[in-house]
């Protein structure tokens, strides 16, 4: 059964939230799919960027807990494309500093084996750090 | 001419191959990149949350030290950089307001930057720029049937405000490339994205981009892939590496800078190409085509 849509003070709060970290005005979003339909890393998420989009116009803070902020890969696709004028890369930025604003990163480095890391071009590691560390 | 010049973090390292064919190319056409001065890192990834002023430090301080150099002009190669700090410039110039924070939180630090003293351009606008028949006189060398495939990725496109090219159908690499009497490819891949900094804990998110991307500019015939950013440049070589183990039937392609071509074929010593660095070994291609 789908969960009935509560709006009230508390949604109201963390969409209007996220409008002011990412700087979107995401109640702009109609829904289109545009953004999910060309997104490179659609395959690996639990929820597609367009569904990210329509939960935060709900306002509702699970979408915090959904992979698909951290496997955005900021690539831009869906910012020259939506018809709306919207940067869905912002939105996923803005919800991942929600997390990581509380010290919840998404990678540890410590974890991945020191000859990985040393393989790695820095260029990857620093950007990894930038949007999954806080 | 000189121009100033922003290596950034990985052509110092692992992109070894990319700034060694890149300079000496330059100086071909009388173009003398000058370092700055103890740089450091533009932090690759722009900021794109609106509140976080501190992640713009480190481009800004970037274009400082490029304002310092006396040079209006800041050449990059690396296609992240150029990404970074042509965004950091958009952002000084559109807010005032956050402008003003930025250089309140540097008052220590002399120089100011408005966002209209320097302008940051990328190597692919400037060999446009320097134009086909200066990069046909410098030819030496002819290749017959050798297909390239130029890959673009996001950072050179995406957002439509720093783009070098069209976002969509971009086509300077392949104007280039031509000038210099090669062959291209289109492949319908040849902007789309190669999941990036995901490499660093989600490598098969890059594994599954990289099969369709490399399977792509095979299945179009080139025999190699030329790009600027040093990210792609891994996730596009190392991986293929990691595919083949998986999958024997897989065809893997040599991932090259496009310098590295340019530079073979206008007669540069093919040392500074440092074919070390690369995972699939483009010598054996690049023997046959008669550019080693
Ligand atoms: S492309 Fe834009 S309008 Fe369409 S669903 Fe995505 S964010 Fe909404
Ligand atoms: S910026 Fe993020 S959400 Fe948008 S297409 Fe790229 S990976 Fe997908």
């Amino acid at each position: 059964m789908p969960g009935k849509i509560v709006i009230n003070d508390k949604t109201i709060a963390f969409l209007e939230k996220i409008i002011e970290l990412s700087g979107e005005t995401i109640t702009l979003c109609d829904q289109c799919g545009t953004c999910s339909g060309g997104c490179p890393v659609i395959h690996e998420m639990d929820i597609t960027p367009s569904q990210m989009m329509h939960k935060v116009q709900l306002g509702q803070e699970d979408v915090l807990e959904s992979k698909t902020m951290w496997l955005c890969a900021s690539c831009n696709t869906c910012t020259v494309r939506c018809p709306r004028g919207l940067d869905v890369a912002k939105v996923a930025e803005a919800l991942r500093q929600v997390k990581l604003r509380q010290s919840i990163d998404n990678v540890d480095l410590n974890s991945i084996p020191k000859e990985d890391l040393r393989e790695l071009p820095p260029i990857a590691i620093i950007a990894a750090n930038r949007k999954m560390i806080s | 001419m000189e121009i100033s010049y922003f290596p950034g973090c990985t052509l110092k390292t692992n992109g070894r191959n990319f700034e060694g064919t890149a300079l000496p190319l330059l100086e071909l056409f009388d173009i003398h990149a000058k370092e700055l001065d103890d740089w450091y890192c533009c932090g690759v990834s722009f900021s794109q949350s609106a509140d976080n002023l501190m992640q713009q430090i480190a481009p800004i301080r970037t274009l400082v030290k490029a304002k310092e150099s006396g040079n209006t002009r800041l050449l990059t190669l690396c296609a992240m950089c150029y990404n970074t700090l042509q965004r950091a410039i958009f952002f000084i110039k559109s807010d005032e307001d956050k402008r003003d924070i930025i250089h309140d939180f540097m008052y220590r630090e002399g120089t100011k930057f408005y966002g209209d003293e320097v302008e940051v351009v990328h190597l692919l606008t400037l060999l446009k720029e320097i134009g086909s028949e200066e990069i046909k006189k410098r030819v030496k060398k002819k290749v017959d049937e050798f297909k390239i495939a130029p890959y673009y990725g996001c950072m050179l496109l995406r957002p439509k405000e720093v783009a070098i090219d069209s976002s969509n159908a971009p086509e300077i690499m392949e104007e280039i490339l031509e000038a210099a009497g090669c062959e291209t490819t289109y492949f319908p891949f040849k902007t789309e994205c190669c999941a990036s900094y995901q490499i660093v804990n989600n490598s098969e998110i890059v594994k599954a981009r990289t099969k369709k991307i490399v399977n792509s500019a095979v299945k179009n015939g080139a025999d190699v892939i030329v790009l600027s950013c040093p990210l792609c440049f891994y996730n596009l070589d190392e991986i293929q590496i990691e595919i083949k183990k998986e999958d024997k039937n897989f065809k893997t392609i040599p991932v090259l800078y496009f310098t590295q071509i340019l530079a073979l074929l206008m007669g540069i010593k093919s040392e500074v190409n440092n074919f070390s660095l690369h995972y699939i070994d483009p010598t054996p291609v690049l023997k046959r085509k008669g550019l080693l």
